[in-house]
């Protein structure tokens, strides 16, 4: 019997925060590595645009001390960590009074519930038509036209997402073209609020789905025709059950479990992808900010989203991972097997 | 099981079709299942016709390609594609299961027969219950019926087949593969069929376990006097299991005998070099029987099929096909060696 233990719980806890820990730590190492100085090239911007600044170098070591530049390497990386377990992110470079955790909070949920929502349906998406294919029952003439729907698989999703705001925004006026939500629109649980978000969220939506289910359809037929060579499908058909229950609990069921370990695997890669989606669609999540600061070299902010976006992908792996045992029973939570 | 029924292969006109008997119930009729290749059909079997009694358990022997899965695959109507029932009559309980589809199909399957398959280590769905496979089996057929007395049903049918009842919330990796198989025939008899198909429901298992779960077979069909078509290679479980032993040939029935009489003597030269490689513990002895040579299945052979092979072929095998011909002690045979009598010509 498989029962969720503290320690399996425990295990997969610590292989989470170590690696938060270990992107962390990437974040705080990479950019001292590179040449030229944040708070240096900021102040010179500021000359260039003003002319003139008294006590520049006064300056500089002031707003280095007020950012946590200042001091040797490991001091600084003493107090980076502690200010992240705070969740702290100190404040924006390019838009100084602005905290990075501010920028963050208002634009983490539209990445989140964006993203999430085209992943799973993507995902399920993908799955049954990858199933369908592969399932000798359905009729072959819908088979046939289900690898059609596969096509845009080939079409890199930000080539598709400009083809359908050039479409579908701009020449024919069905979708806005940019933002979460419309202008005159009261944010709030109200109707015209959410009608408004989902209007505006389904061209994004639209673009990752579209061009990335096809990866689980391929995958999803390919285990589907596996499955369907199994003795268990044998003798299921034997057993004279219905089609509809062999397909959903003995084939896909049984041939979902590669596809749940490769979800994990690309899960980083989703969100990856979905920020250029939302330069495009000019959707004010994650991306979006990340463009605008990695634009005006804005460190703070691409450090803070940055290491939201790993804290996120390494939750839904643990999340998945205590998922697993649950839907595969041969993965037992006990040592030694996971 | 007071007859012995004159089965002829090779001429239809001559198979009895009067009333079946009271207690038959199963008989195959030339069965023909053919798998096409691009190169013309494969005749995996050919003109296959049997007779199973009430209680009666028929054992289907022969090598390796010769059939005997193939013509339990037809009988469950679970002949994946490109093969396909060509011909032939498949007669269980009076309806002819090779005409049916559908919702008919599909009802009749386990409620009629049910297979105890080859290979139990793989047949049992890896992400179920015990208890909800055997479950979904008789809900599908039976409707809803409350919880509790469907635990009751299957703790019984558990322990029908000697299962502790802590099997009932276990999944299929937590069990040894002799278990699985007593599993696999607690499942086989849920609904209480007229015929169970056991597909080598022995091979990968250790000879212990062997025994005992030919001896739940016995044991099941003598409580439920269910019948039974045991498929294998196995000729001790064939000994203490079956009544009667049908010996394939590239795909055709070559002998049809009573298990006690077919080990004492064999008529058929095929049936003999058999009987003679089981291996004995006793003493070590040459094979005779040598692989390869079988004829090509893809053609209609002119005269007997075993005519390549045989050590004793005469003119006439490569002429003609031996019809079935009951000899004597309820033994029946295809071969041109024998009078109507059982004595040997030359």
């Amino acid at each position: 019997m498989s029962e969720l233990t503290l320690g399996y719980f425990l295990r997969r806890l610590g292989m989470w925060l170590l690696t938060i820990w270990i992107g962390a730590t990437l974040i705080f190492t990479i950019p001292r590595l590179a040449p030229g100085d944040p708070i240096t090239a900021m102040v010179e911007r500021m000359i260039q645009q003003a002319g003139y600044i008294e006590n520049s170098a006064d300056l500089i070591e002031a707003w280095r001390a007020r950012f946590g530049l200042d001091g040797p390497w490991h001091v600084q990386y003493r107090n980076y960590l502690l200010s992240m377990v705070r969740v702290d992110l100190g404040y924006s470079l390019a838009n100084f009074p602005a905290r990075v955790t501010d920028i963050i909070g208002r634009s983490l949920p539209w990445t989140l519930g964006m993203v999430s929502i085209a992943t799973i349906l993507s995902f399920c998406a993908g799955n049954l038509i990858g199933a369908l294919m592969a399932w000798r029952r359905v009729p072959a003439a819908i088979r046939n036209i289900l690898p059609v729907s596969l096509t845009f698989t080939s079409i890199p999703f930000f080539m598709f997402g400009i083809l359908l705001i050039s479409f579908l925004a701009f020449k024919w006026k069905i979708f806005p073209a940019f933002g979460n939500y419309g202008r005159g629109v009261e944010p709030g649980w109200n109707l015209d609020f959410i009608l408004s978000v989902l209007h505006h969220g389904l061209l994004p939506v639209l673009s990752i789905v579209v061009t990335s289910m096809g990866f689980w359809a391929l995958g999803m037929r390919g285990m589907m025709v596996t499955t369907d060579g199994e003795d268990y499908m044998i003798l299921a058909n034997a057993k004279g059950l219905r089609s509809r229950r062999i397909f959903w609990f003995y084939g896909i069921r049984n041939s979902m479990l590669p596809q749940v370990t490769a979800l994990a695997l690309n899960l980083g890669a989703v969100a990856g992808g979905s920020l250029l989606v939302e330069l495009i669609f000019g959707y004010p999540g994650l991306g979006y900010f990340l463009y605008q600061a990695i634009i005006s070299a804005d460190y703070t902010v691409i450090q803070g989203i940055v290491f939201m976006l790993i804290v996120g992908v390494a939750t839904a792996v643990l999340i998945l991972d205590l998922l697993y045992p649950v839907i595969d029973p041969r993965i037992t939570y006990s040592k030694g097997q996971t | 099981m007071t007859t012995a029924t004159t089965i002829n292969p090779a001429d239809t006109a001559m198979v009895d079709r009067g009333p079946a008997e009271q207690d038959t119930i199963l008989d195959i009729r030339n069965l023909q299942v053919f798998y096409s290749t691009p190169t013309g059909d494969v005749r995996a079997v050919d003109n296959v016709s049997f007779k199973v009694q009430r209680g009666e358990i028929i054992g289907l022997v022969g090598e390796s390609g010769c059939g005997k899965t193939t013509t339990a695959m037809a009988i469950l109507r679970l002949v994946q594609p490109p093969g396909r029932i060509a011909g032939g009559e498949i007669n269980l309980d009076s309806v002819n299961l090779a005409d049916l589809e559908g919702d008919d199909l599909r009802e009749t399957r386990w409620t009629k027969l049910s297979l105890i398959p080859q290979g139990a280590m793989n047949s049992l769905n890896p992400v179920m219950r015990i208890s909800s496979q055997i479950k979904d089996t008789i809900r599908t057929h039976e409707g809803k019926i409350s919880n509790r007395e469907l635990k009751e049903r299957i703790l019984q049918l558990l322990q029908l087949v000697g299962l502790p009842s802590r099997v009932y919330d276990m999944y299929p990796h937590e069990l040894s593969g002799g278990m699985k198989q007593r599993a696999c025939i607690a499942m086989a008899i849920a609904l209480d069929p007229v015929l169970v198909i056991a597909d080598e429901p022995t091979s990968a298992l250790d000879v212990v376990v062997q025994r005992v779960v030919g001896e739940t077979l016995l044991d099941v069909k003598e409580r439920l006097g269910v019948s039974m078509i045991v498929i294998g290679h196995d000729m001790g479980l064939m000994a203490q299991l079956v009544d009667r032993l049908a010996v394939m040939y590239a795909g055709r029935i070559v002998e049809f005998a009573p298990v006690e009489s077919i080990f004492n003597e064999q008529f058929h030269p095929y049936t003999q070099l058999l009987i003679e490689s089981i291996p004995s513990i006793k003493e070590k002895k040459p094979l005779k029987l040598t692989e390869g040579l079988t004829h090509d299945l893809r053609t209609d052979m002119q005269g007997c099929i075993f005519q390549l092979r045989c050590p004793h072929v005469m003119d006439i095998c490569r002429e003609e096909n031996p019809p079935m011909r009951a000899l004597r002690n309820r033994h029946e045979t295809a071969c041109h060696l024998y009078d109507d009598d059982g004595v040997r010509l030359h």
